[in-house]
């Protein structure tokens, strides 16, 4: 491998959407970036996730970050000049009973003064979304749906940005571990990595699950858990529905891509935290009884492929972002519990303001890591897989 | 007759495409996967990644001990959903 920088003005941990976004508008702005990626980029939770992209919430940070991600998304193949994969065919969330009426009745709300375009649904009208599913099979009695939710493709996504990012002179090195960050005078002095020494001032850890490791090397206590998840893919069959289907009761999510395969998760009952990479028959099991009650249809679809990637989870379910107020220099860009690829835009675009122009925002206040000294802190509730 | 040579035959990749990617830096199979979905088809690789494989040697001056094969992703053969949902 080549000889590495010997100094940056910032130091990104973790080549994922949120590591290659910021590297690009870090770079852009003129900051001289080094991303070191221990793997290959996407090799985390954004290459394993299911590709959705929703702004129906239950807190109002999360709607207002990912209103702001999605208009950017829309915008992104343009100024990335490279295609991303979007693909705005609505989330259908499907309501069970009265009591999550109640709640979805409140998020709509909350959602529209927000200015998002999202309505509640008959059962009659959820067929008219997806005509594939099956109401009595769900228990639904309504569901709520945003037709400017989606999907973009991760993959693709995040070689735009590592791509553009190079074009704007930032480095990106792959296979390289970061084994140790030195300080001085409670201040971010230098990166050790497998390849060197790397001289900064700026760190983000945008390590995903990894995060808590990372933090743990500069004596940071993280609250994240990592949670294995697990994913299936089916055959490309002929594309009948363009919306993702999730429900938060039964924790399902599923959606048919352009080519015809049909995607999606479920946790497995039982499910606890940690480092675990094998794939389940639990969960294959549990997944393809909850899709064929969704849509006995299916029954006849074959599954091709399972594989599983970490949610980094925080006690809120909200990612945590910006300074430490220990050390200097210090920036997360962790904890997003499952919306990591989602919120990507908004998130990375607030953390660049934050170390370029010193800006802080409502929303960054929000999602520091003190709010958990605080003695309450509003759950997101909206979470599914 | 197109002088087109079909590496993976799922996703109609062709060597070309392949040597392509490689040369933009993507220079492991895990990454041509994420890249061009190689072996990412019904056949899940079968045929395909080892040719991949003996590209990238060729193109990398690597030896095929050095060149690692992505995990092999469950189900072994297409299972449909409706079998799998039996108790």
């Amino acid at each position: 491998m080549n000889e590495i920088e010997k100094k940056a003005d910032i130091i990104i941990i973790g080549g994922g959407v949120n590591g290659c976004s910021l590297a690009y508008q870090l770079a852009k702005k003129g900051k001289k970036v080094v991303l070191c990626e221990r793997n290959y980029i996407c090799s985390g939770a954004t290459g394993r996730c299911g590709a959705g992209i929703r702004q129906q919430w239950s807190t109002r940070e999360n709607t207002e970050l990912s209103i702001k991600s999605i208009k950017i998304f829309e915008k992104l193949e343009k100024e990335l000049g490279q295609d991303i994969g979007l693909r705005q065919g609505g989330y259908l969330i499907i309501v069970h009973n009265n009591k999550d009426m109640i709640q979805a009745e409140t998020n709509v709300k909350m959602q529209k003064e927000l200015g998002l375009d999202v309505s509640i649904l008959t059962p009659n009208e959820i067929l008219d979304v997806v005509s594939i599913l099956d109401i009595e099979g769900m228990k639904a009695i309504g569901a709520t749906f945003c037709p400017t939710d989606g999907h973009v493709d991760p993959f693709k996504t995040t070689h735009a940005y590592a791509k553009a990012a190079e074009r704007q002179g930032a480095k990106l090195y792959k296979f390289t571990n970061v084994t140790d960050i030195k300080t001085k005078n409670k201040r971010i002095d230098c990166v050790v990595t497998n390849r060197g020494k790397i001289k900064t001032n700026i760190v983000i850890n945008a390590a995903g699950a990894w995060s808590k490791q990372i933090a743990e090397k500069l004596n940071i206590k993280l609250p994240n858990k990592p949670f294995r998840k697990e994913i299936l893919v089916t055959e490309r069959v002929k594309p009948v529905f363009k919306a993702m289907v999730i429900s938060f009761k039964d924790g399902i999510y599923f959606s048919q891509q352009d080519e015809g395969q049909i995607l999606g998760g479920i946790p497995i009952p039982n499910e606890i935290s940690g480092y675990l990479t094998n794939p389940t028959f639990d969960f294959l099991n549990h997944m393809s009884k909850t899709l064929t009650r969704y849509s006995p249809k299916l029954k006849y679809v074959n599954v091709i492929r399972q594989w599983t990637g970490y949610y980094d989870v925080t006690p809120d379910a909200r990612p945590i972002l910006g300074e430490v107020d220990e050390i200097k220099g210090f920036i997360q860009c962790n904890g997003f519990s499952g919306h990591g690829f989602m919120l990507s835009p908004m998130v990375t675009k607030i953390l660049t303001d934050y170390i370029t122009d010193g800006k802080s925002s409502d929303i960054l206040e929000k999602l520091l890591i003190k709010r958990f000294k605080d003695k309450e802190i509003t759950h997101e509730t909206s979470v599914v897989g | 007759m197109s002088d087109k040579v079909f590496i993976c035959r799922c996703e109609d990749l062709t060597q070309e495409e392949i040597e392509q990617a490689i040369d933009e830096g993507f220079t492991t199979l895990e990454e041509l996967k994420c890249r061009l979905r190689l072996g990412m088809g019904p056949c899940q690789g079968r045929s395909c990644l080892s040719l991949a494989r003996r590209i990238l040697c060729k193109k990398t001056n690597k030896s095929t001990e050095e060149i690692k094969l992505p995990p092999s992703r469950p189900p072994e053969v297409p299972v449909s959903l409706g079998t799998l949902a039996s108790d």
